[in-house]
């Protein structure tokens, strides 16, 4: 660790999942996508990636459910469901 | 070593040191007594004297936090303040020493409200003895003038990394005209380099400042910090000593200093009224001083050795630690006594408070109670 707990190496938080602290769950219907990357470019965790073949898919390990993507789809194919653990 | 002598206001002192360092970007919000501070350096800036940012703020907290992000951005920066303005500052002033950011400010020390009141005593200051700064009280102008300049390598220094505050009373410092020697330009370039922040915000080499840490990384910041802390005594020293050698000026050793020591009684002090005592020192024969000019980290084993076989020791201080029944200073010296095996007895003047006066009757009350069995707590100018 650094003094004054500076981090100088890129993706220290990959380690915690925070996918943990999610209450509605991101859930992308393929055959509605039409893979216009919209989702991936507003996910403030960066962690949706678009699919040639399948679309959107998002990363659960770290999506905290805030629901950006499902607001911003121009065709609705996300919809966000209670998260069952 | 070219040195022009001038006679000069304490704040416009400051001002020229603080010029003569180069700083990068300036914050200040405008309070009495420090006001004249930022009033001189925003005319050295004005009138291109002073090639520096100025960022113009709606309050302290803003002008802290101003200089604490452009100091991760590898500036060197500078504010002043005093009294409410530092109390404004607290909460940033914690995030700065724990970001290791070398911020450098003068404290024109003032008293807290309420009862609002614009005099000097140290209860600013004091109240931020926990904050991780490193907090140096000094005598006189000139002192103010050459403490400031240390700051920032003392600040500054890689193995440091710790932002300094410089208190000096206000009005009996920052509004007084005394004869100072100015340091060379090329002289202070020479001693203070350009700051190289190991640290910076740099799109070339990102990092990341003032993360969310968990319990454990937390804790271990904070040990880290403490650790760090209690080593910089030397740093100061070394700093001191290479300033002295520079600038044929020097101040004790750098964190105390003894004045005619070597007598029964050692009254202990910080700050201006240290004057006023060296003066009462000189019309008697059984008193000497301890000045102590390092307050934060408080140099304990210096401490204990200028009073290693002292009959009494009085405390003079301008502030108090509500609850403890004595004021801050005396509750350092008293956990610094404890490695001693005879310890002296120890009275506690507690004046200056809001501007009162310390007088020399005051200080011989401090000596004639010496004469009874408890330890005393004396309040002076009430």
């Amino acid at each position: 660790m650094l003094p004054g707990s500076i981090i100088d190496k890129p993706k220290s938080t990959v380690v915690n999942k925070t996918g943990g602290w999610r209450t509605f769950k991101p859930i992308v219907d393929s055959s509605k996508c039409i893979k216009c990357g919209i989702c991936e470019k507003f996910c403030p965790e960066g962690i949706i990636d678009i699919d040639p073949e399948k679309g959107a898919i998002v990363d659960y390990d770290y999506c905290k459910g805030c629901g950006i993507c499902a607001n911003e789809c121009p065709v609705k194919a996300i919809t966000m469901e209670l998260e069952r653990k | 070593m070219v040195m022009v002598k001038k006679i000069m206001e304490g704040s416009h002192a400051v001002a020229e040191a603080v010029k003569l360092c180069r700083p990068d970007v300036l914050a200040m919000y405008p309070i009495t007594p420090s006001t004249h501070i930022p009033e001189r350096l925003s005319e050295m800036v004005n009138d291109g004297e002073l090639d520096a940012k100025l960022i113009r703020v709606e309050a302290e907290f803003s002008a802290i936090s101003a200089i604490a992000g452009a100091s991760a951005a590898g500036s060197r920066v500078f504010t002043a303040t005093s009294s409410q303005g530092l109390a404004l500052m607290h909460e940033v002033l914690y995030a700065a020493s724990g970001m290791r950011l070398p911020l450098v400010m003068v404290v024109a020390n003032r008293a807290l409200s309420a009862p609002i009141n614009i005099w000097n005593d140290w209860q600013d200051a004091i109240s931020e003895r926990e904050n991780g700064w490193i907090q140096i009280f000094v005598e006189n102008v000139q002192e103010a003038l050459d403490s400031t300049i240390q700051a920032f390598r003392i600040a500054e220094d890689e193995r440091s990394y710790t932002p300094v505050a410089v208190n000096m009373d206000g009005f009996y410092l920052t509004h007084v005209y005394e004869p100072v020697d100015i340091p060379d330009e090329k002289d202070v370039r020479e001693f203070l380099p350009p700051l190289n922040y190991k640290y910076k915000l740099d799109p070339e080499r990102p990092l990341t400042h003032g993360p969310f840490a968990y319990p454990k990384p937390y804790a271990e910041v904070r040990k880290m910090q403490f650790d760090a802390f209690h080593s910089l005594i030397p740093i100061v020293k070394e700093v001191h000593d290479e300033f002295a050698k520079k600038f044929g000026r020097s101040y004790g050793n750098g964190v105390i200093e003894e004045y005619k020591n070597d007598r029964p009684i050692t009254i202990i002090t910080m700050g201006s009224v240290a004057g006023t005592v060296k003066e009462f020192v000189d019309s008697r024969d059984d008193v000497g001083l301890v000045r102590v000019r390092l307050y934060r980290p408080f140099p304990k084993e210096e401490i204990i050795r200028a009073i290693e076989g002292k009959e009494n020791v009085i405390v003079v201080e301008k502030d108090v630690a509500m609850g403890s029944g004595s004021g801050a200073l005396m509750l350092d010296l008293k956990d610094a006594m404890f490695e001693m095996k005879d310890r002296p007895k120890l009275n506690n003047v507690i004046g200056g408070i809001g501007g009162t006066d310390i007088t020399r009757k005051d200080l011989e009350n401090a000596i004639n109670a010496l004469k009874d069995k408890d330890n005393k707590v004396i309040w002076a100018g009430v």
